[in-house]
Parts: structure tokens; sequence; C-alpha cells
């Protein structure tokens, strides 16, 4: 799975999580017909909306296959939020089977033990996003990657605080969600890391773009990326 | 005289809150104090609360309170009616409210037939959430809250930014600057024990003169008939046993079946909300003074108010009603942390707050509508709260179910969307724009002026129109 914010503003994110997997041995296919998830509407309060765009992507993605997202937030949405979001409903048991077989980027390389070889030195420091790290519960497969591909992670405090991008919310209520992402701009260079690396682009591009915004000397790049060189 | 304002249609959140929502999380950022003060808190909360994960697997008696909570709500109808019977077997008096305004006409109707003058109250949500005082002065009858932060606020004449800790905004200076003016002298100290101790002496005159101590529940133990006050001053003890008259008010929800798991809860709630294994003080009341025994009320009143809650049972929020009030969800809601619970303008705020507020106000009330949208759904809530609530669905829900100029608007918009994102060549169409629509606004790989939409997002931070972004 692409996901729709790669395809909007970071292509190079899906295309080196492709990169990583195959050198790990995987055949991977990347299905043409793809759109997105639909977390923007269903978070937004439109389920209905959010439905007919999910109802697409289970489409696209039935098959026997795992299906590997480079995005905590992504994966979460289908494992957590599409068994709800279908209840009753006549794709409910393909939505299930989707759940089912849908994984997260670092969390397939540790499932299967996959080692894409060696990845940027860093120094980075690794952002914990929220739906990676509450919805998945998983902290330590983005680490073991890194690790195993010889980067360098400086753990920055409060790793596990919001960065408040928050999908919609930070179109909501600016003011705030800029508020956190300052502090978690400012955190990050705090580590001694001058590169912020998470499993979320969403987060990355809100970290990002407030420390530009705000003058904070912070680079930012996924997690596929780093692993990919 | 109080600024606070009634209302008369039941409503939870305040009337007299100033601006939109996202007008006053504006405003609070500015406030550097009050981010100092919050965040002092919240992360003493933090820590205190962890020990209590390690030492006592805070975690896994989550899964056993979960239960007992969700099983309460199921059987509520009946373990109501228990309750009731066990009370009036107690000889209390119990009455069963729809909302708030006919728990206030109770309650003044009491005090003035008893000839009551002065009121003297213990910290209670849920006479927050039916204006109670603000209905008790308006029937000129005085009010005085004995908790040392209710005290405090009613003296700044300000709202709850806290379940449990309601003048957790305000520091050490800003209290002994409030009790100054009140004392009308500078002679009060102004280190904590000093403020305390004043706190004490002012407060116990006050005792005296109460005809009626009103307290809130914690827990209503149906088997028995007994509620549960929780605290950690004493002066709950003081409310419901100094006057002639004690009234506990309670939100319907809040009844266990027996012992057995009133004192699972018991143990859960202090953790949670202060992370202490226990509350300095339990008071467990069952009826009024009976015969033969030397202390308590000559009156004991339990007034349980529904105020819509009873409607939320079989629904999808149904899980709300677990809720008891420990205060561990907003402690750990970045948003909470950043501009404190008065800017929710409800005296339930952070997590639960955002729920409850517009599920018992109405998807469409102005002053609750749209708290659920604040949030980032980070899951901090679902994680810190110790009966299980998994909040950020409830947020997610109660997002669908709210309604406004905004919602209609949005819902126009994502039709739309939902219209091209659902197809493959319209999306690659559409990213295709976006894209060209980037580079267009880009200088330097930086876009930092977006139309439509993207407004927001560029007002407090840039988009990067190149990936990984340039420096």
């Amino acid at each position: 799975m692409r996901t729709c914010l790669s395809d909007a503003v970071a292509p190079s994110v899906w295309k080196a999580s492709k990169r990583v997997l195959e050198r790990c041995g995987v055949t991977v296919k990347v299905p043409r017909a793809q759109t997105c998830c639909s977390q923007p509407a269903w978070t937004a309060g439109h389920p209905d909306q959010a439905r007919a765009v999910a109802r697409h992507t289970i489409k696209v993605f039935s098959g026997p296959e795992e299906v590997v997202v480079p995005s905590g937030s992504c994966a979460g949405m289908v494992v957590h939020a599409y068994p709800e979001m279908f209840r009753g409903q006549p794709e409910e048991e393909a939505a299930i089977d989707l759940a089912r077989r849908t994984i997260e980027l670092t969390q397939f390389l540790a499932k299967h033990d996959l080692d894409p070889g060696p990845g940027a030195p860093g120094p980075v420091t690794l952002h914990d996003s929220c739906h990676m790290l509450r919805v998945l519960d998983e902290s330590r497969s983005p680490r073991e990657a890194l690790a195993k591909g010889g980067c360098e992670v400086r753990e920055m405090q409060h790793t596990d605080r919001c960065c408040g991008f928050g999908g919609v919310f930070s179109i909501n209520f600016p003011e705030l969600s800029g508020r956190l992402g300052e502090e978690k701009a400012r955190a990050a260079v705090e580590s001694g890391a001058r590169e912020v690396v998470s499993c979320d682009l969403g987060c990355l591009m809100h970290i990002v773009g407030v420390a530009h915004r705000e003058g904070i000397p912070l680079r930012a790049r996924h997690v596929a990326e780093v692993l990919d060189r | 005289m109080s600024t606070r304002r009634r209302r008369a249609d039941g409503g939870v959140a305040y009337l007299d809150v100033q601006g939109t929502l996202r007008e006053r999380t504006v405003d609070a950022l500015r406030d550097r104090t009050l981010r100092g003060n919050l965040d002092t808190a919240a992360t003493s909360w933090g820590e205190s609360r962890d020990a209590m994960r390690e030492g006592y697997g805070l975690d896994d008696m989550r899964e056993r309170a979960r239960e007992i909570r969700r099983s309460n709500i199921r059987n509520l109808p009946a373990l109501l009616a228990e309750m009731q019977a066990n009370v009036r077997e107690a000889g209390g008096t119990v009455v069963r409210a729809a909302d708030g305004a006919e728990a206030c006409r109770y309650i003044t109707g009491l005090a003035r037939a008893r000839g009551v003058k002065v009121v003297a109250k213990s910290k209670s949500m849920a006479t927050e959430e039916i204006k109670l005082n603000e209905a008790l002065q308006d029937a000129g009858i005085e009010v005085v809250e004995t908790d040392l932060g209710e005290w405090i606020l009613q003296l700044a004449n300000e709202h709850p930014s806290h379940i449990i800790a309601p003048a957790v905004h305000l520091n050490r200076e800003q209290v002994a600057a409030l009790f100054r003016e009140e004392a009308g002298t500078d002679e009060v100290p102004d280190d904590r024990e000093g403020l305390v101790a004043h706190a004490r002496v002012r407060l116990r005159e006050k005792f005296a003169e109460a005809g009626i101590g009103v307290s809130g529940v914690n827990l209503g133990v149906a088997s028995t008939g007994t509620v549960c006050v929780v605290e950690n001053e004493g002066n709950a003890r003081l409310v419901t046993s100094q006057p002639r008259i004690h009234v506990a008010v309670m939100g319907m929800e809040r009844v266990v079946a027996d012992w057995d798991e009133a004192a699972h809860i018991l143990q859960v709630l202090p953790m949670a909300a202060i992370g202490q294994d226990a509350a300095n003080y339990v008071n467990l009341i069952t009826g009024p003074r009976r015969e033969g025994e030397s202390d308590g009320p000559e009156e004991f009143h339990l007034v349980i108010i529904d105020g819509g809650r009873g409607a939320l049972r079989g629904t999808e929020f149904e899980e709300a009603l677990s809720c008891i009030r420990c205060g561990a969800c907003l402690y750990s809601c970045p948003m909470w942390r950043s501009v404190g619970g008065q800017a929710y303008g409800s005296p339930y705020s952070g997590p639960i707050g955002a729920v409850i507020t517009p599920l018992l106000e109405g998807p469409s009330s102005p002053a609750s509508r749209d708290l659920p949208f604040m949030s980032s759904l980070c899951g901090a809530c679902g994680e810190a709260c110790p009966v299980g609530i998994p909040l950020q669905d409830l947020l997610v829900r109660a997002r669908a179910r709210s309604s406004s100029p905004a919602t209609r608007a949005s819902g126009l918009a994502f039709r739309a969307w939902s219209r091209l994102w659902r197809r493959p060549g319209t999306y690659r169409a559409w990213m295709a724009g976006w894209r060209l629509m980037l580079r267009a606004r880009g200088k330097d790989g930086w876009a930092t002026d977006l139309p439509g939409p993207g407004a927001g997002w560029t007002q407090v931070r840039d988009m990067p129109t190149k990936w990984p972004p340039r420096r």
C-alpha cells in the first residue's frame, strides 16, 4: 500500500519501502488501482464517505498476500477501524480479512526476521507515532530495523508524546497543533541528532514543516528511506 | 455575587464562556504561567501513576475494572432499583431527577422548606454539571465550597480545570493572592502548609453555620445502599456528617453491585487519579444517623441524576458511562496539558469531557459540538483510562454525530473527496493536480502559503514540496 500522503508529497517513501522489501527477497506488488485507506474522512466524522473509499481499498487488496504499509497510521486504520466501519455491511468479512493481512513495514520486517542490509548510519532520532505506538502497540520494530541497518538512534525526551499532527486536527486547531509540533521539533534537536525519522509521513511533514517555519535546524526522513540507504 | 450564569435548559457546558473553542485554545496557549502550572501537574501525576503501574500492576487491574463497569451499566436499572430500596431501608430519601433543573429544584426546595441559609459543599462534578451553586444562590442561599481547590475557584470566580484537581491551573503565588484578598489582610502565609492551615481556619467557621451539606458520590453500592465519597482533605467527612441534612448528588451511572466490586474500583480510582495506592479518606455513608448513634445527619437525601445518561445505554457510546471520573485521561492528554480544562467550556474537560459533554447536551449544541474535534486521536487517553474506555474511538464516533455549519461544510467537501478518491482514474488526476499546485506554490522546496483547506496548514507550518525536505 503506497499511502495517499506518499503519493501526494513523498513518492520516495513508498519506492524506498519497495526496494527495502525486495532487498530482503520479498516479491512486491504495488497495485496501480489503489487510492487511500479513507482515514481522513473517517476521523473527520464522515463514515459513509470513508466507507465508499475503503470499499475500493478492500477490493484492490483482495487476495491472499500480506499487505505491507509504510505507515503506522494507515495500517492502524485498516487493522483497527475497518472491522468497526464495515460491521453489518456486506463487506464485513472481507474487511476483517484485510485487517488480518495488513501490517506496518517495520513490523513486517520483524515478523519475518528480514534484514535489508546496511542503511544510512545516522545519527537520527525516532519519533514514535501515536498510531504505531498505541493503535498497533508497537515501539520495538522500527528500532530493531534501524539497529540492524546500522543506524544510530539517539532517543529524544518524551518520544511517546504526540507531535500534534492528528490529520484534520492539524487544520482545525492549527495553533495548538503547531505548538505541540514545535515542542516535538525542539525535543528532536535536543537529542543531538539532526534528523528525525518515523514510520509515519504525516507526523514528519508536520514536525519538519513547523521546524522550517520556526527556524529549527531539523531534517526528516521516513524510516524506509533510512533503511534504503 | 457570581458572574457565572445558570442555564434553564439543563445543558452541561458553561454559558459564560467567551469566543469559539479554537479562540479559547489560542488564548490559553498565550498564558505562559498556565502552561507551566499544567505541565508541572501533569508531569508529577505521570511519575506517580507510573509507580502504581509498576508497583501494583495497575494495567492488569484495568481488565477487571472494565468488566465490572460494563456489567454495572448493562444492569443499571436493576442496580438503581436495589440501591434505591436499600437507601430507603436505611432511613434515607431517594429522588430520581430526569435532569439538572429537576435536581436543583428539589435541593433548593428542601433548603427553603427547612429554613436553611447556608449550604456547605464538598467537591462534586455532578453539582457542577447541574449548576447547583447558581440555583442555590438564586434562591438566596449562601453556598460555601469546602474543598480547598473548589474554595480557591469560588474566590477566583472561575470554573474548575480538572475533574479531581479543580484549581490545578493555579500556582501557590496565585492562590496566596486570592486568600489575601478574601481575608482582607496581607497576613496570609505563602508557603504550602501555611496556605492550607489558613484555609482550614476560614472554612471550619462555615461548617458550624451550614444547615445542609452537599456532597457528590464516587460510587453507590447497590447491595447495601451505601454511598462512597472519596477525598484527600477530610472536608467531605465534615460536610456529610456535621450539618443537620446531608444531600448526596449522584450521576445515575455511578453504581456498582456489591462490595467486592466497590473494593476493586476504590483501589483503582486513587491509583489512576493521583498515583496513590489509597485515598486519604473514604467515607462510606448508609442512610442518616440511626437511633443510638451519636454522629451523622438527621436526614439523608440521595439525588440520582439522569441528565441524558440513560439514553446512552445500548448505543455505541455506552462505554462512556463506565467512567469513574478519575481525571487520568485529562493529565495524559496533550491538548489538556497545553490549554487546561477551562478552554473546554464544560465542567467535564479533556478527552472524556469532549465525548460526554456533547452526548449529554445533544449533537448540535453550539457550546459543545466542536469538542470532539479538539483531539489528535493520539490514544494516550485510552491508554491512561483505568476502566478501559476506548476514548479515541468514542471521539471519532462523537465527531460523526456532531452537527454544525462546520461539519455540514466538511461533509460536502468529503462527499466530493469520496467521489474522486474511490476511483483510481480520478484519484490519480487529483494527485497530479495537487502536485502541480505544490510545484507552482513551492519556492526552494517549501510552500508557505497554500490555498483552501491548506491555509490551515500553512498558517503555522510550511509544506515541503520536495521529499526528503530541503533544509
